[in-house]
């Protein structure tokens, strides 16, 4: 079995109005941070995982980001995978 | 109606069961059973209420979680049978993660935990729900909630206006919900999903009986 880290993140589709970065990018300007043209907040989910090689993982990984991680309706994912 | 039970379940973070249980048993004198959400035996209820919380803390997103319960497993049958199925605020929530219902509800536009009571209109009666003898009928019920803001892309939305299945709308939309959509139904009918709270407003003494119809439309067949 091999053993691979697998790190996944989740970000609201470009559709979908996203408050909280609206909100995270108005202090950023009070901060003083010039030229912040969007902030969008996303979540990254870390996932250690055993399988039989590379594909028997990511078929896995893919069940996961589309079943639960990730709400399709809301939501786009992308995952890398490293070996360890 | 003598035996028939309206089955309220929970999960733990739900915190309006009790909310649920009282407006139905104290207001409308309809039985109620509660049923822990690791059961999956459905067979002495006759209709179901998924009512409002925080179930499993609201992680991952607002009843992702609850929609891998043993209950919400066994609801698939229970709602192709026509029984009918009612999610109030986390309910709703479950019932879009658990593809009962379309779109999603995402975080209020203006980021705040709306507390408040909101005049909505009574877009259809599919599935009678509501009383729509009036067609320009207005009620009043209490909102409460921090991800309320129904979601749904265009083609869906069509779908739904096409096809009657948007029950209520915000007549001054709180939290910034595609085409002020506060609930709807499912093209049967059968099942309800509502943002406001219709067991809040079972009693005048607590400010209004507008909710009343609602749950007690739950007896219907």
């Amino acid at each position: 079995m091999d053993q691979f880290a697998v790190k996944v993140f989740v970000r609201l589709r470009p559709s979908v109005l996203d408050p909280a970065g609206e909100a995270t990018k108005s202090a950023s300007i009070k901060l003083g941070a010039e030229g912040i043209k969007s902030l969008r907040i996303g979540k990254m989910i870390e996932v250690k995982i055993e399988g039989n090689g590379e594909n028997e993982v990511r078929e896995k990984i893919d069940l996961l980001c589309d079943r639960l991680f990730a709400n399709t309706v809301i939501e786009d994912y992308e995952y890398s995978l490293e070996k360890l | 109606m003598d035996n028939f039970t309206v089955g309220v379940v929970v999960f733990p973070g739900s915190n309006c069961d009790r909310d649920v249980s009282w407006a139905l048993e104290g207001c409308l004198d309809i039985r109620t059973k509660y049923l822990w959400h690791e059961s999956s035996d459905l067979s002495d209820v006759d209709a179901i209420v998924l009512p409002g919380g925080f179930s499993y803390g609201d992680y991952l997103r607002c009843g992702a979680i609850a929609r891998f319960s043993p209950l919400i497993n066994a609801l698939d049958e229970f709602v192709k049978s026509g029984k009918r199925v009612l999610g109030i605020c986390n309910g709703f929530q479950i019932l879009t993660e658990s593809g009962f219902l379309p779109g999603a509800l995402v975080a209020n536009k203006n980021l705040n935990f709306i507390c408040d009571d909101v005049e909505l209109d009574i877009v259809s009666s599919k599935g009678g729900w509501f009383n729509n003898a009036d067609e320009k009928q207005t009620i009043k019920l209490p909102i409460a909630h921090g991800e309320g803001r129904y979601h749904c892309d265009s083609d869906t939305l069509k779908k739904l206006v096409d096809n009657e299945l948007i029950a209520l709308r915000y007549k001054n939309n709180p939290n910034g919900s595609s085409f002020d959509i506060a609930g709807i139904t499912n093209e049967k009918g059968n099942v309800l999903g509502l943002m406001p709270h219709p067991e809040r407003a079972c009693d005048k003494i607590i400010g209004g009986t507008d909710g009343l119809f609602t749950l007690k439309s739950l007896i219907l067949k």
